[in-house]
């Protein structure tokens, strides 16, 4: 008989309280979900809730729009953040840290209540809310997640490369595109998926920005728990599994660049 | 004719943010085809000087001439060189082929003409048929040599070599040397390499550049640099050896520990205290019990009649402290019974207890000049009996400031055996690292490299570290001080 000791003492008995956490907070609601999706609210099983959402243009409309503002918030946050992370990286500065706790910082704060900060901005200038600030808001909601991974790609990068390839006759812009940029491609792609993600599955940043005008995908979903009663769980379980696929797919992405450039980024 | 040299490094210079200089005053002239290997400890300059060469750094004043031309502020991918660099730093998202051909494609050649070059190095390297191999499934050898066919493709002037034998394994090391050397005989360019390793550095070289502090210590073929060092540094860092301090009598005789022996060097004031270096191998050692009288060794003493030259030598007589077996030889720690510690090599074994008598041969004798006698600084008398100098306020006795006044420059002497050591450095006046040890036959000679970013040169019988932290105290009257002339206080 083995003596409780050495139980306790193997690894694999400590590693049981993270199993448990797992099955019940991310296995068990998966299932639930897509238990949810494909039956009626009576419990039957059903297809239903697909066909609706498909035959609803509005719906399909707003899945389309929500993954176009991400993609816009994305491709903006790369084009802000990838200079931000160079000259962090390269420059000669004597605390990059310090720029690079700056650009960190505001992650610090929820971000709902910078959310209704940004609001309170718009209407103290006079600005309008809307499509605008909807993307002014998710950037800079999301600006420190494209930076941070590609920051630290760019960072970690062996200087004598850049040098090797000065030394083979490569000037500045040579140096950047050969090199550099090919380089970062896992930070990049990293900081592409911790933006896009959970910028098409975003609510509360539209609701607070558009005072609900524009619906998200996000929004959609929450309505369909939040104002629709139990009656429309079932369809909002299929809304959240469609969301699931999107997102499982880009990050497969991902892991499939991940073997040949398993060189630095955040995921 | 100044262009008969492929590089001229002229009066150069590089002071680094903290003020320290890693450069300092270097001046080297290289000719076309020569393999240069500049040697020293780390943190000697020598990196600093090659990435000078390749324009990653530019000198702070001084100049660098590559066939003639001003080079000195051209950024590194407008010089005819090319890099071989510590790590390789190959482009891991290339695979073998496109990193050889990194520099072709830069220069826009022909897309023929690049797989035509790229194969040629390939081969001079010994990397056939690895084209399409990632860089980081090769071993180290292999991305050593990928790095320098990537270097040869471009048929630079100059190879500049960094390190690029350090991460490899002894036999490895050994093998590419061999590689290395030949690669310059068939490309016939200049290889700049720098190393750490004086053992590769005597192997490979034409001309050896011993470094230290930023400053050149001595240039010359591996056998000078071996058999002639200019100085401590020198002798001490290459090979092993014996350092003694010594006086001469007149050219070609010195005095060493109260014995007169011959020796081939001249140029000497009389008593001029000099350094003197003998290198282990050098010395022939006898057993002394087998010794007759009349006769410099005995008879049946294995070989030894045959082995040890006879003729009037000096001899002197120690006991064998230690015996370690080398490989091909027997090292032994030998001490004389005036307190002297010799270290030996010899083929035969003489067991610890042993006396043994030594004698080395005139031309083994290498005598140096001394660089300082006793340690100066330039102070300043700041109060009544006190000077000034690196950085701190020093007592000295009254007697000292006759003649000087408060606000007087004065040239301060002090002794190498007068400078105290204390083991916490918050006990002495100054605090500071012992930068460099050099072991004299019957003492060290530190040289400590105080906080304030001066140094002191210590004579002392206590055994300190390379690193260790100490504090400096000089008694009042141990203190000299000279007034410094007029225009000198002008200044």
């Amino acid at each position: 008989m083995k003596k409780f000791r050495d139980i306790a003492s193997a690894r694999r008995t400590w590693a049981w309280p993270y199993v448990l956490f797992l099955v019940l907070f991310v296995v068990l609601p998966l299932l639930l979900i897509i238990y949810y999706a494909f039956s009626t609210p009576g419990g039957d099983f059903t297809i239903q809730n697909f066909v609706k959402f498909f035959h609803t243009s509005e719906a399909v409309n707003t899945l389309i729009y929500s993954m176009a503002i991400a993609f816009i918030t994305t491709l903006i946050c790369l084009l802000l953040g990838y200079p931000a992370a160079y000259i962090m990286a390269m420059a000669d500065f004597k605390t990059p840290q310090v720029m690079a706790l700056l650009f960190i910082l505001p992650m610090w704060i929820n971000f709902l209540l910078r959310t209704i900060a940004t609001v309170e901005l718009f209407n103290m200038f006079g600005l309008p809310l809307g499509e605008g600030a909807l993307l002014f808001g998710m950037c800079y909601d999301y600006l420190p997640f494209m930076i941070y991974p590609i920051y630290n790609t760019l960072q970690k990068m062996d200087h004598s490369l850049i040098e090797a390839a000065q030394d083979l006759g490569a000037n500045k812009a040579n140096v950047f595109t050969k090199v550099v940029l090919p380089l970062s491609v896992p930070g990049i792609y990293s900081g592409i998926v911790m933006v896009f993600m959970p910028t098409v599955s975003t609510f509360a940043i539209a609701e607070l920005l558009t005072h609900n005008k524009i619906t998200l995908f996000g929004s959609l979903i929450q309505r369909s728990f939040g104002e629709g009663g139990i009656a429309m769980w079932n369809y909002g379980a299929a809304l959240s599994l469609i969301m699931l696929v999107i997102i499982a797919a880009t990050s497969f992405f991902d892991q499939e660049r991940d073997h040949d450039a398993q060189k630095g980024g955040l995921l | 004719m100044t262009n008969d040299y492929i590089i001229e490094v002229n009066h150069v210079f590089k002071q680094f943010e903290d003020g320290k200089y890693a450069l300092n005053d270097v001046s080297l002239q290289v000719k076309k085809g020569e393999f240069v290997t500049i040697l020293g400890p780390s943190g000697c300059g020598k990196t600093t000087l090659l990435r000078c060469i390749a324009g990653f750094q530019v000198a702070s004043s001084g100049d660098i001439l590559l066939k003639g031309e001003d080079v000195t502020s051209t950024p590194p991918y407008r010089r005819p060189v090319n890099t071989v660099f510590q790590k390789y730093a190959l482009f891991p998202h290339l695979n073998v082929f496109d990193n050889v051909a990194f520099g072709l494609k830069m220069k826009k050649m022909e897309p023929e003409t690049i797989v035509r070059k790229v194969k040629a190095a390939l081969k001079m390297a010994n990397l056939m048929g690895y084209e399409d191999r990632e860089v980081d499934t090769l071993s180290g050898g292999q991305q050593q040599r990928v790095a320098i066919a990537r270097a040869i493709v471009n048929e630079p002037e100059v190879l500049l070599l960094d390190e690029p034998l350090s991460a490899l394994d002894l036999k490895m090391r050994h093998d590419m040397q061999i590689e290395l050397k030949e690669l310059h005989d068939q490309l016939g360019i200049t290889f700049i390499y720098v190393t750490h390793d004086q053992e590769e550095a005597l192997t490979l070289s034409d001309r050896v550049v011993v470094m230290s502090e930023g400053k050149i210590q001595q240039i010359g073929t591996p056998t000078d640099i071996y058999n002639e060092p200019q100085n401590c540094f020198v002798a001490d860092f290459i090979g092993e050896s014996n350092i003694i301090t010594g006086f001469m009598i007149r050219d070609k005789r010195v005095r060493l520990m109260d014995k007169e022996f011959d020796c081939i060097d001249g140029g000497f004031e009389k008593d001029e205290p000099v350094d003197v270096v003998i290198r282990p191998e050098d010395i022939y050692v006898w057993d002394k019990a087998q010794e007759k009288r009349g006769q410099i060794l005995g008879q049946e003493d294995d070989d030894a009649e045959d082995r040890v030259p006879k003729g009037k030598f000096t001899k002197w007589y120690g006991t064998v402290q230690t015996c370690i077996f080398k490989g091909v030889h027997y090292e032994m720690r030998v001490l004389t019974p005036e307190g002297y510690e010799f270290l030996i090599q010899d083929y035969h074994e003489y067991k610890p207890e042993t006396e043994i008598g030594m004698l080395v041969k005139p031309e083994d004798i290498q005598i140096m000049k001394k660089a300082s006698l006793f340690n100066t600084f330039e102070g300043e008398i700041v109060k009544p009996n006190k000077v000034n100098f690196l950085n701190a306020d020093w007592d000295i006795e009254p007697p000292a400031m006759e003649g000087l006044e408060v606000g007087d420059r004065v040239t301060v002497e002090v002794e190498f055996a007068d400078v105290d050591l204390q083991d916490y450095e918050e006990e002495g006046k100054l605090s500071g690292e012992v930068a460099f040890i050099l072991y004299k036959g019957n003492h060290y000679h530190l040289t400590i490299r105080t906080d304030e970013g001066g140094s002191i040169e210590v004579n002392t019988n206590d055994v300190w570290d390379d690193g260790d932290r100490v504090g400096i105290m000089i008694a009042p009257q141990h203190i000299r001080l000279k007034k410094l002339t007029a225009e000198a206080q002008e200044k």
